[in-house]
């Protein structure tokens, strides 16, 4: 066992964890922060991704005491007392999910994308999020509220949140 | 423009209403299963087979034992004693839970071994060593019906092959007939592979049995909360867990598309776990596990047929089936249909003889037969129908759109009575594929395509017009294990006008706390904001076979209309009592009833609601709450025109999707936004099968891309950006006139995005691909023509 100390979305945390503890189980079982998903067991699915030190991380494939002394940032931190985050708002509005299940992975990779790239093309969009497999929604939406909280982030003029139907 | 009766506020049918689902999964606080945890819970690991066909010659636990956590191996020997080793399928075949002398596909349940924490779970399940002499396994659909074939199921008393089944609809001798007359005829084998689901979450439970009230409450992922309940009675009855003693909850579920519709062995010897311990159990199967040994979806083997006259008239279609089930007929399709609905392959098109066959036998795969968001086999038709349109109309020398238009069923002739026994309840094929050829600009691509090809470019265009067939179904033919498949709500309206619904559906990501308030709030006039929906605990919920096949909307969602009416009704009695008039001389509008003539007199939902339960009238009981379980008198089919446009590269045979338009006709609309946003989904799921998966196998048995790391789930980059849009032709017998969504473009995508890649081809001899088109089959196919030769030259 080895003592960690680290602080998850904002608030400090200490936990006695074996070495071989999933960086991902100590969030959603030590802390009870289940807001993080597993979706696979070969790093292919980004149902786990979460922020460590800014970057977004597929939190299955890190151990537990790798993240000693890290900031990390899960879905359940997204949130300010001033309400969503801009990718928050645009998932919802955009009609971004279905079962949810990918979600906060999806969220939380954008944030980096857009953290990098403010203004990203749709193409670079789907690049960027090519990481995470949605198994649902067949990506469109995605990637439109992904351009939306682009877009609301930079103050630019907010696009339509109808869908397009002819 | 939908046009909406009800105003924004109230936000009925047509309002593309944002999701009252969304808040908790954007801020992290869904409820899926792994997320439930109990005090004193233990975690179960299932070690499986490394072998496709062995006896179980010894399974040593002893090591397993020893470690510090490990509470007990449990096999197949231990279940045997309690009569838990063996479970019906949902076909009325039989499965092993955990095996006592041979193992039967790879990947299948040997032994489970239950721990203090899912890591010394794990660590139990490398310690235990099972000792097997293997066998030469049955891998091919064709080989295992030779009869000297080694019989699979010999478990099965007097089984002496690997048959399972025989079906066949239509007119034989009338259709064979056609065939020896016709003009034109072509014939194409094609194999529909097996494909897995893979819902982003893995399948899993949480069960958990209270010895002292003798009572199982069961978290587990399961699109049929009350169905399975009844089969846990079945199976589980015998030592004492009947049915009101067991509690299924379905918390949240990360996605679903049949592949949790079964029951999976691990559910079952979670249970018996618990049974034996008290303890609850959690046991949330891999990814690997997952699509190694949960239910597959099609691997049919189709020889399609066609018949017509040289002017281009469809005049007959004939369908042969082989079925692939694997070890057992694990399908997940009605008991009276063991090809779901196959018999649907006839098409958008009239002609008046058809004749399907289908045989299905047992192999040393893994069972299944689920629906991977498709209604009952309705993919494996359509991709039959429509490639063999494609074919007819290129071997007579038309253009696909203009066949297609040639042989549609006229709007007028609905209702319309098919070859192979189904009335297709209503459609306008012809608005639907001049819609998709307008938007894709189709004739601005032929003329494209006319010049790429003259500069050696290699461009398609392909077309898919199908007919779904959903929302099963009438309680004349429709069971599963003898229930009828009738769905239910029940709407409880509190006194200050806000409301409760529950339904024996289960969403997986559909939507339906947002579409079922929404129908309850065109019907009453309550904001669906102030509706909540509740689905999947089956100690609240009405009854109901829950969710899958697009079935909620056309059951469930007409429950909720015909219980909102009963209560509408009541309102009405309440509101003559009030102003003092006749039933007559009232009038609704949505929200309120006025006198006619005098709409100043009048009285809203919630004040009629409110008098329900302060002032009702003499003889009237109070509350406000009504229940309605709806048998639906038809099955609705939902249509569509979808248009794909491909580019292939001369040199590395990648395929890029242009464009592709899918125009949709699901009835009328209850959100745009949420058809919009399946349709989006089943696209994607459609471009899968088409281009990218397929589960193989090699000739002993193992699985070649059991993992998310080869199993090739389109990811944002392989999945096009689709172009959506509809029609709407009500489905008349619908008392909402919806017709189900969910799975149309699953059925419909595949066979436009082959056919297109076809036509990309079709000049230089080739006639048929093979799903999935891949660049490396695409390559081997051009170069077998030649192309790569005449590039050269
Ligand atoms: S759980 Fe799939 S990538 Fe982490
Ligand atoms: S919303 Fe279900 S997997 Fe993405």
């Amino acid at each position: 066992m080895k003592s960690i100390t680290l602080k998850i979305n904002g608030a400090e945390h200490t936990a006695e964890v074996s070495p071989r503890t999933l960086l991902v189980h100590l969030i959603r079982e030590n802390f009870s922060m289940t807001g993080t998903h597993i979706g696979c067991d070969t790093t292919s699915c980004g149902a786990c991704t979460i922020l460590v030190n800014g970057r977004s991380v597929k939190s299955c494939t890190m151990l537990a005491v790798q993240a000693d002394g890290k900031e990390i940032i899960t879905v359940e931190g997204l949130a300010t007392a001033e309400g969503l985050h801009p990718i928050q708002e645009g998932f919802h509005l955009n009609h971004a999910l279905h079962c949810g299940f990918c979600t906060a992975g999806l969220m939380l990779r954008a944030v980096e994308l857009l953290e990098k790239n403010p203004n990203p093309t749709e193409e670079e969009i789907r690049w960027g999020i090519s990481g995470n497999l949605c198994r649902c929604t067949g990506y469109n939406n995605i990637v439109k509220a992904i351009q939306w909280a682009s877009a609301k982030m930079q103050g630019r003029e907010l696009p339509s949140t109808e869908p397009e139907f002819v | 423009m939908i046009k909406c009766k009800t105003s924004k506020e109230i936000g009925g049918m047509g309002h593309s209403k944002k999701r009252k689902e969304d808040a908790r999964f954007i801020q992290g606080k869904g409820n899926y299963v792994d997320d439930v945890k109990l005090p004193g819970m233990l975690y179960m690991d299932i070690v499986r087979s490394p072998y496709a066909y062995a006896k179980i010659k010894n399974i040593d636990a002893s090591k397993a034992l020893e470690i510090e956590g490990v509470i007990a191996v449990v096999t197949g020997k231990d279940l045997e004693k309690y009569n838990l080793h063996w479970m019906p399928t949902l076909m009325s075949d039989t499965q092993m839970v955990l095996p006592t002398d041979t193992v039967m596909y790879q990947a299948q349940e040997v032994a489970a071994v239950i721990a203090t924490d899912r890591y010394i779970a794990r660590d139990g399940k490398e310690a235990v060593i099972v000792e097997y002499e293997t066998m030469k396994p049955l891998m091919d659909p064709f080989d295992a019906l030779d009869p000297d074939a080694p019989i699979l199921r010999s478990d099965k008393e007097g089984k002496s092959d690997n048959h399972i089944w025989h079906w066949e609809v239509g007119d034989k001798e009338k259709t064979d007939d056609v065939f020896n007359n016709a003009d034109v005829t072509v014939k194409q084998q094609m194999h529909i592979p097996r494909i897995h689901v893979a819902s982003i979450e893995t399948c899993g439970c949480v069960a958990s049995y209270d010895k002292v009230k003798n009572h199982l409450t069961m978290y587990m992922t399961t699109q049929a909360p009350h169905a399975i309940r009844t089969v846990i009675a079945l199976v589980a009855g015998h030592v004492g867990l009947t049915e009101e003693k067991i509690r299924v909850i379905s918390p949240d579920i990360g996605g679903g598309f049949g592949g949790k519709v079964p029951v999976y062995p691990g559910y079952v010897i979670a249970i018996a776990v618990s049974f034996l311990t008290g303890a609850p159990i959690k046991w949330i199967e891999d990814r690997s596990e997952n699509l190694q040994a949960d239910s597959f979806a099609r691997d049919y083997h189709i020889t399609a047929e066609m018949a017509g006259t040289s002017d281009g008239k469809i005049q007959a279609t004939r369908f042969k089936v082989l079925a692939d089930h694997g070890y057992t007929d694990a399908s997940a399709n009605p008991s009276k249909f063991p090809v779901g609905l196959f018999s649907i392959g006839t098409g958008s098109y009239d002609y008046g003889a058809a004749y399907m066959e289908a045989d299905a036998v047992y192999t040393n795969k893994p069972p299944g037969g689920v629906a991977y968001r498709c209604s009952f086999r309705v993919t494996e038709a359509v991709h039959a129908i429509e490639r063999m349109t494609d074919m007819f109309a290129k071997k007579v020398g038309k253009d696909p759109a203009q066949l297609r238009m040639e042989n549609f069923i006229k709007k007028e002739d609905f209702p319309w009575a098919s070859p192979t026994g189904w009335s297709y309840d209503s459609g306008d094929y012809h608005a639907g594929l001049k819609l998709a050829m307008d938007t894709v600009d189709y004739d601005g691509f032929r003329v494209e395509q006319a010049a790429a090809r003259k500069e050696g470019k290699l461009m398609g265009i392909g077309i898919s017009t199908f007919t779904e067939v959903v929302g099963a179904g009438p309680s004349k033919d429709f069971d599963i294990l003898g229930i009828k498949m009738f769905d239910s709500a029940e709407i409880r309206v509190h006194p200050t006008g806000k409301a409760i619904a529950r339904f024996g559906t289960k969403s997986q990501g559909q939507g339906h706390e947002t579409t079922y308030a929404q129908i309850i709030a065109e019907e009453l006039g309550i904001p669906m904001e102030h509706i909540e929906i509740e689905e999947g605990d089956t100690d609240t919920a009405p009854y109901g076979l829950g969710t899958y096949a697009s079935r909620s909307t056309p059951t469930a969602g007409a429950a909720a209309a015909m219980a909102a009416r009963k209560l509408r009704d009541k309102a009405k009695k309440i509101a003559a009592h009030l102003l003092e008039v006749s039933e007559q001389d009232l009038e609704w509008e949505p929200g309120k009833f006025f006198v006619k003539g005098a709409p100043e007199k009048s009285k809203t939902i919630q004040e009629l609601v409110f008098a329900a339960y302060t002032n009702h009238p003499e003889g009237m009981e109070g509350g406000f709450e009504a229940t309605h379980y709806y048998d639906p008198p038809n099955l609705t089919f939902p249509s569509g025109a979808y248009i794909c446009i491909v580019d292939i590269d001369p040199e590395t045979c990648d395929i890029k999707v242009r464009r592709f338009v899918a125009i949709d006709d699901c009835g009328n609309i209850i959100n745009p936004m949420i058809v919009q946003g399946q349709v989006h989904g089943g696209l994607t799921q459609g471009i899968a099968p088409a281009m990218y998966e397929e589960l193989i196998y090699d000739e002993a048995g193992n699985i070649l891309n059991g993992t998310f790391m080869d199993y090739l789930v389109p990811t944002a980059v392989e999945s096009p950006s689709w172009e959506t849009g509809h029609t709407v032709t009500p489905a008349p017998h619908h008392p909402i006139g919806a017709k189900g969504v969910g799975e149309s473009p699953t059925v419909g995508a595949p066979p436009a995005i082959v056919n297109a890649i076809v036509d990309a081809v079709s000049h230089l001899g080739i006639k048929h691909l093979e799903i999935p088109v891949t660049p490396f089959k695409l390559y081997k196919e051009l170069k077998a023509v030649g192309y790569f030769d005449k590039q050269e030259a």
